[in-house]
């Protein structure tokens, strides 16, 4: 089990170096001046390489973060064992969740 | 400075899990080591005072233990280098090991670790072929000669931070010992190894904090030792999937 | 005083890593809250991002600029030694990658101020 989550977040990672560097970028360049929602929205309306590249942004997200959350609570709490991955799990889902509901939220 | 023209108050553990410090005053000498230091505590001051050495000559890794919060051997160790500005020496068990007494520590977990993690040579089946080469310059070779000079003297698993947070983790020496042996091309038993080596307290663990590698007398970089580990393991698992 | 293998450079930056992580990990969720406004429409998105232009929010979202940067250039640091067998063992790449989130910090800072 542990060596397909350290797989996955190192995987994830490489993903998530790629898209971290665009997304800075493009954060970087979009706030020049302030930002408002019709700015960001009519980048994102309908665009559709814009919906992929960050469902799956989402989707490295989701699974890079609670594994990175794992590490850090089975060594600096007591707590660890199956009930920790469920939690842990869920909170995948959420991000995965949420963040899906995002993209589309700006996308549609 | 004068042979005995100054003393030197050090600090040392007494007890076990719990206890206090005391402080004994011991003249400074020169070229005095920090186990010249400890020596004389326990012959001439106090004789309940438990610690270990050997050899004192900077090669059985036996009187390793925590230097003003560096864990380090004292007979490598020069007062004049470890010593605090103050002319104090703090003198602890190594982090992360049992105290048996004072100074003395527990071995048996170090060493046992060194056994899940598979840190043992597997002949194999075949034993009856001709000798093994191994040419000296084989990439697996020199990687497993890089790393294979440890005696086992516990002073980076005192150094890690992730065997004080998590007990469980095989820590610097085994891994490492287990990629000298994941390099050795006569050793059979690398699939069970890389499986030892690849559970939740395998090497994974090792977030590269470097401490391991940064105190080791012998200068074995225990860090990219198990950064291999974690590249064979990944290897593994993507080789497992395609089954 | 600081435990000696904490003033190892490898230590501050898994610290750093692992504290950034954990920012980026919080504020994510209401990240995605906080876009997810625009399904009400562009109103209720320009009505959220009425309150990023307070001076504290401001901050915070500088802070986490710097959290993304942080966290990424020390993720990189761990894939390069752990994948590309990278031997580095000193300060410098610690430098580098706090003058890289220094650099990304202020270019943020300056164009959203």
């Amino acid at each position: 089990m542990s060596a397909v989550l350290f797989v996955a977040q190192r995987v994830t990672a490489a993903i998530l170096a790629l898209a971290v560097a665009v997304h800075l970028a493009t954060i970087l360049y979009a706030v020049r001046g302030g930002l408002t929602a019709g700015e960001i929205l009519a980048r994102t309306h309908g665009n559709v390489a814009f919906a992929t590249f960050y469902a799956v942004f989402v989707v490295a997200v989701a699974i890079h973060a609670p594994i990175g959350l794992r590490n850090i609570v089975r060594e600096w709490t007591p707590w660890r064992g199956v009930a920790l991955d469920a939690v842990l799990a869920v909170f995948a889902i959420v991000l995965l969740v949420l963040g899906l509901r995002a993209v589309m939220a700006v996308y549609a | 400075m004068t042979e005995s023209s100054s003393m030197l108050a050090v600090e040392v553990w007494r007890g076990a899990a719990r206890g206090a410090f005391q402080t004994f005053r011991v003249p400074r000498r020169r070229h005095q080591t920090v186990l010249d230091v400890v020596t004389e505590i326990q012959r001439e001051q106090d004789p309940t005072l438990s610690y270990r050495f050997a050899c004192r000559v900077g090669m059985c890794g036996s009187c390793a233990m925590t230097v003003n919060g560096r864990p380090r051997w004292t007979c490598r160790t020069r007062v004049s280098e470890a010593a605090r500005d103050d002319g104090t020496l703090r003198l602890e068990p190594l982090r992360n090991f049992t105290v048996v007494k004072d100074l003395a520590v527990e071995m048996t977990q170090f060493f046992d670790k060194w056994r899940d993690a598979r840190g043992y040579f597997e002949p194999g089946a075949n034993r009856g072929g001709d000798f093994a080469v191994v040419p000296p310059a084989s990439a697996a070779r020199q990687a497993a000669d890089a790393a294979i000079e440890c005696i086992g003297c516990g002073v980076c698993y005192a150094a890690c931070d992730v065997v004080a947070w998590d007990r469980d983790y095989l820590g610097p020496a085994a891994l490492n010992r287990a990629w000298t042996l994941v390099n050795d091309v006569r050793d059979a038993g690398n699939a069970a190894r890389i499986a030892a080596v690849a559970g939740d307290s395998g090497c994974q663990c090792c977030h590269t904090h470097m401490s391991c590698t940064s105190f080791c007398p012998k200068a074995i970089a225990p860090t990219y030792s198990i950064a291999g580990l974690k590249r064979a393991v990944v290897r593994a698992a993507l080789k497992g999937g395609r089954r | 005083m600081m435990r000696a293998s904490h003033r190892q450079p490898g230590f501050v930056a898994a610290l750093l890593h692992r504290l950034s992580g954990i920012a980026l990990a919080i504020f994510l969720p209401l990240h995605f809250l906080a876009l997810a406004t625009a399904l009400d429409g562009a109103a209720a998105l320009d009505g959220f991002l009425a309150v990023t232009r307070m001076p504290w929010v401001k901050a915070s979202e500088c802070a986490l600029v710097a959290a993304l940067a942080t966290h990424m250039t020390l993720g990189l640091r761990v894939l390069a030694i752990e994948f590309l067998d990278v031997r580095e063992r000193t300060a410098a790449v610690l430098s580098g990658c706090a003058a890289a989130v220094v650099a990304v910090g202020l270019a943020f800072a300056l164009g959203v101020g």
